[in-house]
């Protein structure tokens, strides 16, 4: 693949992320004209920060009249999970100039890393076509999260009850476009079934902590079940493991 | 809306400056990070884990309360959703199935 190509698979591969993201983004751009909020301040949000579900937590948080500290903090613990994603795409970056990794790290997303992840574990992608793939996922749902913000801002001034249409279901549903496939294996059931359970348990904890620890749980469960449910059967032949550090 | 602009200003370049930090960090320093195995073998979990940690409480709680209902539009719009992605593993028409079995739900469902 040349590095168009490249971008173009990665931008194809952004597509189902993408139609999911549609909704979600326009909801976005309505609600913060439906809080009063200026113009510019999802248009500014959407472009800057680029965190879809910590946009929306920020909204909230903004309507209730909360401190800029706590808006930040809660960002920051939202946001966390991207921490992870990137420490599971270090070994496909660390070749990459600082300049690069600058800007990859920047679109390090759900909806990227779920689009793009797979192609790398597959072979599809290699060190040099990957980061283009990976900047065309970026390019392609970041054009269209802006676009949707400012058809969400018109649209909201002109439809004024759209933001209890529950168009946020289409987050829901790209989300479970992305478990879905994991669920093949029992490490994974149980990571999910533990996260969800957890995450209703512990819903009522402030700043969506309760999401943070399940998820955490979630992870452990999935270690754990792995280790003693699976070993013994057949080694592991996802490749993952192998060929780290040199 | 009771922030000033310096504020919300303050506000937007704080959210964007924590999320920034937070995706670079590691790629920063990505040539001398090593990873050890047994985080690789938990990292993989992380998707499942995380977005399953985000979307349950909306799905099950949708008005604050739980609610395993099947007049519940989530629910059922969920369980189209993970019926489709079990049955062909395509995104994209998991996302579909879900969508239109929601609101068709929402709109029919007093």
């Amino acid at each position: 693949m040349n590095r168009f190509q490249a971008m173009r698979f990665g931008a194809v591969s952004t597509i189902p992320m993408i139609v999911g993201g549609i909704p979600f983004g326009i909801i976005f751009g309505s609600l913060a004209m439906s809080y009063g909020l200026p113009l510019w301040v999802p248009i500014a949000m959407s472009l800057l920060v680029f965190a879809g579900s910590a946009q929306f937590v920020a909204l909230g948080l903004m309507a209730a009249g909360a401190p800029v500290w706590v808006i930040i903090s809660t960002t920051l613990i939202v946001n966390l999970r991207h921490l992870l994603y990137a420490a599971d795409f270090i070994k496909y970056v660390r070749h990459l100039p600082m300049g690069w990794r600058a800007l990859l790290a920047f679109g390090l997303i759900d909806e990227v890393y779920a689009a793009v992840r797979p192609h790398y574990e597959s072979g599809r992608l290699d060190a040099e076509s990957g980061k283009w793939a990976y900047f065309g996922a970026i390019a392609s749902f970041y054009l269209m999260w802006n676009t949707c913000t400012l058809i969400g801002i018109v649209a909201g001034e002109m439809i004024p009850d759209m933001s209890s249409w529950g168009l946020e279901f289409a987050m829901v549903a790209t989300f479970i476009g992305i478990i879905t496939p994991y669920l093949r294996r029992l490490p994974y059931w149980s990571a999910f079934l533990t996260a969800g359970t957890l995450a209703l348990v512990l819903h009522g904890l402030p700043n969506n902590l309760g999401m943070l620890l399940a998820a955490l749980a979630g992870v452990g469960a999935g270690v754990l079940s792995e280790r003693f449910g699976h070993r013994d059967r057949q080694p592991t032949t996802t490749g993952k493991t192998a060929g780290e550090q040199p | 809306m009771k922030y000033t602009d310096p504020e919300i200003l303050a506000i937007i370049l704080g959210m964007a400056s924590v999320t920034y930090g937070i995706r670079f960090v590691l790629y920063a320093r990505a040539h001398r990070t090593h990873i050890p195995d047994w985080l690789e073998a938990a990292l993989k979990f992380v998707p499942v884990a995380v977005l399953t940690a985000i979307i349950s409480p909306m799905i099950l709680m949708p008005e604050q309360h739980f609610s395993l209902d099947w007049h519940n539009p989530w629910l059922l719009g969920a369980a189209a959703a993970f019926g489709a992605g079990f049955w062909k593993q395509q995104p994209l028409l998991t996302i579909l199935a879900g969508v239109v079995v929601f609101f068709t739900a929402r709109s029919l469902l007093p």
